[in-house]
């Protein structure tokens, strides 16, 4: 299976997440450069994790222009998987692949710790490997994570299964908020109507190495493998 | 060429040669070089090369003493950064750099742009970077004018390299009245290299041209580095302007766009334009290669028009790179940057003619007779002398200073160390820094040393900076032995080989007989400890001047140390993991008690000698524990250091607030101490390890005659740190030191959250 990579100006997350494919997952993978039109036969499409332009205007606003941004969502309605990380769901939300949007966090502060999240969905194509609300560990690193939408949408969402991970308490960090960033109805991530757009702002690539702590995000790559090959 | 003024160029006088921070007998040094009056053009380029911080002056003489080379070295001191080699054809580029002066009037732009100017001297070698740290220095947390720096500061550094995505993995950050009106802000990154893409910035070659890249030059900046160059006074929050507004957004482009320049082949020297802009990149750069060069200014992409030579020579813009490329491979050049939507300009060339020449068109503004320019650039010697306040604090006895009442439960001295934002975790500081970002980061902030493996080999490195400034300003050169030996010996806990330094010196002005006193005892001392452990001095920064009118800075030579973990099966960490483990001290427990933080925070007194340092025990010290690390008999390895045995036991029982332990201590063998000292002394040479096998760690310790002792048990659900002391028992709730130590930070910055703090920063003076 191929992923495609995509690599905005600013994009940081972009060699992660092309480390976890090669590395982790074993699966093959190519970068896409943001002025590109042409995919190049990728089955999976990761808009990744950095700053692309700078953040500037508002994170997402200015990459969802970019050239390559039409050929993805043809790719996206096409039913074809679109994995959005961090910065990626921030452009997913803007180019209205994914509804809703990310403001600043609650705490004004950029905020990198590991998180604990639980699975709320584990019958969509990127967490078939994981249990119903299996609580999983994954690193967060971002400054513009608190999800919003509309009541409606929220109770959209949740009525059809669209919320896929949500921060949880963790009893070892009582102490501590467990939602990092103030995401209405603690929703940490999404899929889009046909379940083949998933947009998080969690780091599944930075997670499948256990060298580095809990490889939790190793499983959601491992399901999208098991997905999209059968 | 003749060199003509301007029109509208102000007239050379003495009020403006002084204005320039020239001395009487520089300005003559200056005239006998030309043979003539300087044109306005060419005293602003002096005086920015000619500044404390292009130049070195006061301290190039005394850097020359230390230690540079290893058979590892690839590159010493004189480049962007030193490179050493890690083996299997892989090298690591390091620096260290200050930006306390402009921290100081613009906390969060001045942070940031340290952090962008020292990612550009490293991937200017060729080198990617892999790891950001830094190294800082407030007053006391109670001011609200210090809760703004502090702030400010972590949120500079925080959104710039967060933004480029190289991850902040270690550092450390100090509290002390000493530091109330000058913030030290040092920011040291490391890259990885192929041997054999090392770059240099060196021009070479007749007729290649000079290209100008990435982001155009403003009006700035100009003269930050001579502002650098002088004390901060209450004048110094109108030199504002002076500091550089930073764009991490083009850094990442610029950091792509100056590797894939590098691998292409098209260039031969790239070099950052950074303190002195233009002027110092170009002249340093022809300097290094021996040549002459010619800049047109008018060539010089600006942001805005009818920008002077003056102004483009000395403009501090940020994201901005100065590159020799190969003649003919202008357009390769070009084509790379547009890809990254950067612009590339060819303002000039390489020449023959021994010159440094400036044009503006067809007028020649500036001329100097080639690297005179550089090297001409006098050094001092002043005088130094110890000061006599020193000399009698050192003097004092500490074990004279009476114990408050409160201390008859030294569960209360531990608690209140605990709570000191010196010792306390820093986690409110690093959650706002990717440490996770690129992937490698084995171990991140929090611990002895952070480690980042070498992707495709077993390898990885140990980072640490280090530096406590009080027992450097109590025994300068005792002080600045214990900060290479204590970075040394944090490398080691974490399984690394400690291999070279990079250093930042932090003094106040080196006129003052004390001052430079302080600074050559320093650097004796560095040299002293830098050769007895094998980690020569690759390069680094020197910030002087750091005072106002109040005094100086605690002299402050952080030392930044890079050690090689030969395997990732070395990998250690400080916190206790296992129950049932031995707890072991390696080295030996003292009555000293000087220059601790005991004394500081309990008793406000800065006194007494700073713990005595064996260099050659230090040096065996960090053999024993990488032999029985390499043997797989340690899991876990912390250094004591600031607040002392106590303060370590307690950390490792709770510094990993997911995984607290217990553990059960017995310190009677040191009975006949006094109490407080065993606590709370800083004796230097001292590590906790636990293992499964005491039997082979004792027989590494004796095998390299350093002290060693089982001092108790890791107990996995005790909930307590308890600590026997002949018939005293001691028992501490893990939980009650946690919450002291985790939450110290997080509660003062709350409390002060109110948007008072930020009114009232905006009016305070320096």
């Amino acid at each position: 299976m191929k992923f495609g990579i995509v690599t905005f100006p600013g994009s940081n997350c972009d060699y992660d997440a092309y480390r976890a494919v090669v590395e982790a997952l074993g699966e093959s993978a190519t970068y896409l450069w943001h002025k590109d039109h042409d995919l190049q036969g990728a089955d999976v499409i990761v808009l990744p994790g950095g700053f692309s332009y700078g953040d500037y205007l508002r994170a997402g606003a200015i990459a969802r222009f970019s050239p390559i941004m039409r050929e993805i969502v043809r790719h996206a309605e096409r039913g074809a998987p679109v994995l959005c990380i961090c910065n990626g769901f921030q452009i997913a939300c803007e180019a209205t692949l994914l509804p809703g949007a990310l403001q600043r966090n609650a705490s004004l502060k950029f905020v990198c710790a590991p998180i604990t999240l639980r699975v709320e969905n584990a019958d969509t194509i990127f967490t078939s490997q994981y249990n119903a609300r299996q609580s999983i560990t994954l690193p967060i690193a971002h400054g513009d994570g608190r999800y919003i939408a509309d009541d409606e949408t929220l109770d959209r969402l949740e009525g059809e299964g669209r919320v896929v991970f949500r921060y949880a308490p963790d009893q070892l960090q009582a102490a501590e908020a467990y939602n990092p960033n103030g995401s209405m109805r603690d929703i940490a991530g999404i899929v889009n109507p046909h379940g083949n757009v998933l947009g998080m702002m969690p780091h599944p690539e930075r997670a499948v190495d256990p060298l580095l702590g809990p490889a939790d995000g190793l499983a959601l790559f491992e399901s999208i493998l098991q997905r999209v090959a059968a | 060429m003749t060199v003509v003024a301007r029109p509208g160029d102000p007239l050379i006088t003495p009020a403006l040669v002084a204005e320039h921070g020239l001395t009487a007998n520089e300005y003559d040094r200056l005239l006998a070089m030309l043979g003539r009056t300087p044109t306005f053009t060419e005293l602003g380029i002096v005086s920015a090369l000619w500044s404390e911080h292009c130049s070195y002056k006061h301290s190039r003489p005394l850097l020359k003493t230390l230690p540079t080379t290893a058979p590892y070295v690839l590159q010493g001191p004189g480049e962007n950064a030193g490179v050493i080699s890690i083996g299997d054809g892989l090298a690591v580029a390091f620096k260290i750099e200050s930006h306390n002066h402009p921290s100081a009037v613009e906390p969060y732009q001045g942070a940031a742009t340290g952090v962008g100017g020292i990612l550009r001297d490293v991937f200017t070698m060729g080198a990617r970077p892999i790891a950001l740290l830094n190294s800082l220095r407030f007053g006391s947390l109670d001011s609200s004018r210090v809760r703004y720096l502090f702030a400010g500061v972590v949120k500079g550094i925080g959104d710039y390299g967060n933004c480029v995505g190289i991850p902040t993995v270690a550092g450390e950050v100090v509290f002390d009245p000493a530091y109330e009106g000058n913030p030290i802000v040092n920011a040291m990154c490391v890259g990885l290299l192929e041997e054999s893409e090392l770059m240099r910035a060196v021009a070479e070659g007749v007729g290649n041209p000079i290209i100008a890249v990435g982001a155009r030059t403003g009006r700035d900046g100009i003269h930050g580095a001579s502002f650098a160059s002088e004390d901060l006074s209450a004048a110094s929050e109108a030199k504002r302007p002076r500091v550089q507004v930073g764009d991490p957004f083009t850094e990442k482009l610029l950091l792509e766009a100056s590797l894939e320049l590098i691998h292409s082949g098209h260039i031969v020297a790239i070099q950052d334009m950074g303190a002195a802009g233009l002027t110092s990149s170009s002249a340093e750069m022809a300097a290094r290669g021996d040549v002459g060069v010619v800049i047109d200014t008018l060539l010089v992409p600006a942001r805005e028009a009818g920008m002077t030579p003056y102004e483009l020579l000395l403009s501090e813009s940020q994201e901005r790179m100065l590159v020799v490329a190969k003649k003919g491979h202008e357009d390769d050049v070009r084509f790379i940057l547009e890809k990254w939507d950067l612009t590339a300009a060819v303002i000039g060339e390489v020449i023959a003619e021994p010159v440094y020449r400036v044009v503006e068109g067809d007028r020649v503004v500036a001329e100097f007779p080639g690297i005179r320019l550089v090297t001409d650039c006098p050094t001092y010697e002043p005088e130094a002398r110890e000061s006599a306040d020193v000399i009698s604090r050192r003097a004092r006895d500490p074990h004279r200073v009476p114990e408050r009442p409160e201390e008859a439960d030294p569960l209360w001295t531990l608690e209140r160390l605990l709570l000191s934002p010196t010792i306390a975790s820093k986690r409110w500081v690093y959650q706002q820094y990717d440490h996770t970002v690129r992937t490698n980061t084995v171990i991140g902030p929090g611990g002895d040393a952070a480690v980042v493996r070498i992707r495709g080999t077993d390898k990885a490195i140990a980072l640490k900076t280090d530096c406590n400034g009080r027992y450097v300003f109590l025994d300068p050169r005792v002080g600045a032995q214990i900060a290479v030996a204590e970075a040394a010996r944090n490398v080691a806990c974490a399984g690394g080989t400690p291999m070279a330094i990079t250093n930042n010196l932090n003094f106040g002005n080196p006129k003052k007989p004390e001052v430079y006193f302080q600074l050559r005892e320093a650097v004796a001392g560095m040299r002293e400890a830098c050769e007895m452990l094998g980690t020569p001095v690759t390069g680094g920064n020197v910030s002087l001047y750091n005072e106002n009118p109040t005094g100086a800075v605690y002299p402050t030579p952080v030392i930044g140390m890079v050690g090689l973990i030969d395997s990732l099966s070395h990998v250690t960490r400080s916190a206790f993991a296992t129950d049932g483990d031995a707890i072991m001290l390696l080295g030996n427990n003292t009555d000293e008690l000087g220059g601790s933080e005991y004394l500081q925070r309990i008793h406000g007194e800065v006194i007494g000698p700073p713990p005595r340092v064996d260099l050659a025990g230090e040096k065996a010290l960090i053999a024993a524990l990488l032999d029985a690390i390499r043997a797989g008999t340690i899991r876990s390895a912390h250094d004591v250091a600031d607040g002392g045995l106590a303060v370590a036991l307690a950390e490792c029982v709770m510094m990993d607030r997911a995984h607290q332990m217990g553990a059960q201590v017995d310190l009677s063998a040191w009975a006949s101490l006094p109490l407080r000292a065993l606590l709370f002394g800083e004796a230097q040479g001292r590590v906790v390890v636990t293992t499964p096998d005491p039997a082979a760690v004792t027989l590494a310790a004796e095998r390299h005659r350093v002290p060693c002792a089982v001092i108790g048990t890791v107990r996995a659900s005790s909930g307590a740190l308890d600590l026997k002391v002949g018939t005293r028992q001691i028992r501490a709730s893990v939980r009650q030191l946690a919450d002291a130590y985790h939450e110290a930070i997080p509660r003062i910055m709350q409390r002060s959250a109110s948007a008072q703090d930020v009114a009232l920063a905006s009016d305070a003076v320096v």
